[in-house]
């Protein structure tokens, strides 16, 4: 019995690699395991080589690791590219109709089990695209499972299908479940321990969980234009808009998409626009006129490998900079980046709040590894306490009869000031682009200009009685100190599990909030530490770079990855080792 | 207390030159406004960069004055967050159809019930004098000292063609002509575009008023009939001895804002947040 399985399927592009990959996480996470789903695919449609990768475990865990128990190849690429991952006697699972593989052909040894998936398939009048219904069927006997948790997952994933399409999904998976049964009866090796049957667990995507957040943050209009990674947001806001009465609109370009959203925000809904970084860099120039006019925005960008078109399907880090220091002129925002599908829930509510609370520009930044992986989060954590906070609305009745409301008035400790919105009886105010003076005109005074600057800044101040320190994993005594960052965090966390087997300690101080910087804590916490290690998916050190630009401490280990993979913990355990 | 333009005064006064066909516009606009029955409080007139965009310095009226450019984006967001409130754009040959080109093209095709005032000069003015996207052939400005080569931009033929549902031009000469159009662009339910020919005292000595007053003539005096495209073509591609004014194009379309489902009711800034559905959509990921 094992208590972690880790499960490929490899694919053209267009044989419903994904959904099986959903599908498995969801069956098995309806009966108590913990699960976890990673997509690799290049940029095109047909074609090419996708790969799911699926985690399932009776325990929780933070990512995936470098092993492979069960290989299922739809194509051959698939088990060219991945027989050297295979752990020694993992499971393949092939068409023989597509090539007869040899034992001699890999390089560690292995059970080869061809199962004639198209044979399967042909039998039951079902088309080639099925064949992945085949192969969850013959997981499901491969890991000792009960056929009945697969069945209702295919009644829950075609249920707007007529009977018949779900009544020949089921035949085929049982097919390939009864096949392995029937030909395979002796291969116990890959079962896994079952699993306490736990509360229900939602499996979704971080853009998907950044969708609910919103939802659940009042968000009322959102205008995204398309970009890998963060459609997943385009598709929940469009499938939901008229249930939740929410308007996504689908902007002619980036620059389009968050004037829009301004527009909106200003009169008066809140507003957010998903890109990422090359949609995002055409956007800068409207993030700039939200930090002049002062006109709550959230913004969730999506990382992907840079510069410009870089690979648009693979994930990276290296965003951290550019949104603290986008946008001309001076102006506060806050940045949060949350680490798994959860955090991408909260923070992104959170930033709504935030965002009116201080009238600026909010970041959630994501990365094509959270925004594409499946996590599974318990139910419990979206129903937590939530409240709508507006910041300083004014209420229509209050404002002055004489016409003396003044909308960026000067007098206020926090630079925030009370705003109405258009239509409001005696709120008329000018939302200007231009340097303004308290009611919007135009200011080119340099006492007006420096009081206005200033009442804009005095915000930095104000935000940091909301700035949460660092969150501290582990032990604060530990011999290591790992620094990381959004989605770093869980690949840091299991190897710190890894070390710990290896009877060495570590700890991790993760950001989650990264602007303005929690720089007193952050001093704190790092001048105690016996050795540092800095962890991040970019090339230079991004939040080294932070850290030593506000506290003046300099991390001299680094243990970087930039190749658009997301981290091994095994990477992290092996850069700790190499550097000693 | 019945309304009047003077509920628009602001206490700056105009910086435009004197003699600057803005003024006719500006005119016009607030007497347009009256007319639809808006005032200070009622709506939002969003402006873009350039010399017609100082227009809100001395309008009082909900503004937005935005970026070079993207007016067209700002104007669509706010009326779809509340599409009860009245939209006006002020815009200008370069800002909707230099930097905001692009922009225009999608609201045309989107229909949004929005007003569209182009402010179109051949120049931009703010800047001191460089060829405009509607600058024509052989005009000799700061950009373009031999002259402009690139064939100009038609911003009628482009609007009709894009699907504007309003298309009309104006002259900054003839206010009460322009303010009859802008007030029936006002009042149009969907995407209006009031082309204004306007001179430009110190940067266009080309097409000043004399020569616009010599060459201008009004559609309807010929029962010119605005509903069909291809004639509406046919006319916006009329440009020399004879410059047609008044209404190219009309046409009844469902607005950006119809299609909208959750704008059935009332505007999204009236609509509380609300989690009814919230338990149901977490169910969808289980």
């Amino acid at each position: 019995m094992r208590d972690s399985i880790i499960w490929k399927i490899g694919g053209e592009a267009g044989f419903g690699i994904m959904s099986a990959g959903t599908m498995m996480a969801r069956a098995f996470a309806r009966v108590g395991y913990h699960t976890m789903v990673t997509n690799e695919y290049p940029s095109l449609i047909r074609g090419g080589h996708n790969l799911i990768t699926v985690r399932i475990s009776p325990k929780y865990f933070e990512s995936m690791n470098r092993e492979v128990h069960i290989l299922v190849a739809l194509h051959n690429p698939c088990i060219e590219l991945h027989k050297d991952e295979l752990n020694e006697n993992a499971l393949v699972v092939y068409d023989p109709k597509d090539h007869e593989w040899q034992a001699s052909d890999f390089p560690k040894p292995v059970h080869l089990l061809p199962v004639p998936l198209m044979e399967l398939v042909n039998t039951l009048n079902g088309s080639p695209v099925m064949r992945n219904t085949v192969t969850l069927g013959v997981t499901l006997a491969l890991v000792g499972a009960d056929f009945s948790i697969l069945e209702s997952i295919i009644r829950d994933q075609f249920k707007k299908k007529k009977q018949p399409v779900i009544d020949s999904n089921i035949a085929l998976a049982k097919s390939g479940y009864d096949y392995v049964k029937k030909h395979f009866p002796d291969e116990t090796s890959m079962y896994l321990s079952k699993a306490e049957k736990k509360e229900p667990q939602l499996i979704l995507n971080a853009s998907e969980a950044v969708g609910l957040g919103a939802y659940r943050g009042g968000v009322k209009f959102a205008a995204i234009y398309p970009m890998t990674p963060i459609n997943s947001v385009i598709s929940f806001f469009a499938d939901h808009a008229k249930q939740l009465k929410i308007v996504y609109k689908q902007p002619e370009d980036e620059i389009s998409g968050i004037n829009m959203a301004l527009g909106a925000s200003f009169a008066g809904v809140r507003s957010m626009v998903a890109s990422s970084g090359g949609g995002f860099a055409l956007m800068v120039e409207g993030l700039s006129l939200a930090g002049i006019m002062e006109v709550p925005i959230v913004i969730n960008l999506g990382m992907r490998v840079g510069p410009a078109t870089g690979m648009p399907t693979w994930t990276e880090q290296g965003e951290l900079q550019f949104v603290i220091h986008a946008g001309h002129g001076e102006f506060p925002r806050i940045v949060l980046a949350p680490s798994d599908a959860a955090e991408a829930f909260e923070l992104t509510a959170n930033a709504f709040n935030l965002a009116d609370r201080y009238q600026t520009p909010v970041f959630v930044l994501t990365d094509k590894y959270l925004a594409e992986s499946h996590w599974c989060v318990p139910m419990s954590h979206f129903k937590k306490e939530y409240t709508v906070e507006r910041g300083k609305m004014v209420n229509e009745s209050d404002l002055p009869a004489d016409r003396s409301y003044k909308r960026y008035r000067l007098d206020v400790d926090d630079g925030v000031s009370p705003r109405s919105i258009p239509g409001m009886k005696n709120g008329v105010f000018f939302s200007n682009s231009y340097e303004h003076n308290e009611k919007g005109y135009v200011t080119e005074l340099a006492s007006e200009r420096v009081a206005m600057a200033n009442k804009r800044l005095k915000k930095f101040n104000a935000m940091k009685k909301d700035v949460p320190a660092p969150h501290v994993y582990g032990d604060k005594n530990a011999d290591i100190t790992f620094v990381s960052w959004g989605s770093s965090r869980g690949p840091v966390i299991d190897a710190m599990e890894m070390l710990r087997a290896k009877g060495r300690t570590a700890n991790l101080v993760h950001f989650t909030w990264l602007y303005p910087f929690p720089e007193d804590e952050v001093a704190k916490l790092l001048s105690t530490a016996k050795r540092v290690i800095d962890v991040e998916q970019n090339a230079s050190g991004q939040l080294a770079a932070l850290i030593r630009e506000h506290t003046g401490l300099k991390i001299g280990e680094k243990i970087l990855k930039y190749d658009g993979r997301p981290f091994y913990p095994e990477e992290i355990v092996e850069g700790v080792e190499k550097s000693l | 207390m019945t309304l009047n333009s003077s509920v628009f005064a602001a206490n700056h006064l105009p910086t435009w030159c004197p003699g600057c066909g803005d003024y006719g516009i500006w005119t016009a606009l607030k007497e347009a406004l009256v007319k639809q029955g808006i005032g200070s409080d009622d709506g939002l007139v969003v402006y873009g960069v350039g010399c017609h965009g100082n227009m809100y310095n001395w309008m009082n009226i909900y503004g937005f004055a935005g970026l070079h450019g993207r007016t067209l984006p700002v104007a669509q967001g706010v009326k779809l967050a509340n599409h009860k409130l009245p939209v006006v754009v002020v815009s200008g040959d370069g800002d909707c159809l230099g930097e905001g080109g692009n922009h225009f093209l999608h609201a045309a095709k989107r229909n949004p019930d929005i007003t569209v005032i182009l402010h179109d000069n051949q120049v931009y003015g703010l800047t001191t004098g460089q060829a405009s996207p509607t600058a024509k052939i052989g005009f000799v400005t700061k950009s373009t000292p031999d002259g402009a080569v690139d064939a100009p931009i038609n911003p009628l033929l482009l609007a009709i063609a894009a699907g504007a549902t309003y298309v009309a031009r104006g002259f900054a000469g003839d206010t009460p002509g322009l303010i009859k159009l802008m007030s029936d662009a006002v009042e149009h339910k969907g995407f209006a575009v009031v082309d204004v020919l306007q001179p430009c005292v110190t940067f266009n000595k080309v097409n000043t008023y004399q020569w616009y007053r010599q060459r201008v003539y009004r559609l309807e005096d010929e029962k010119y009939v605005p509903d069909n495209k291809m004639k509406a073509i046919e006319r916006a591609m009329e440009w020399g001895d004879r410059i047609p004014i008044g209404l190219f194009y009309k046409e009844i379309r469902p607005t950006s804002e119809d299609h909208e489902p959750a704008l059935t009711g009332d505007p999204l800034i009236r609509v509380p947040v609300a989690s009814e559905h919230f338990d149901s959509v977490l169910q969808e990921f289980v």
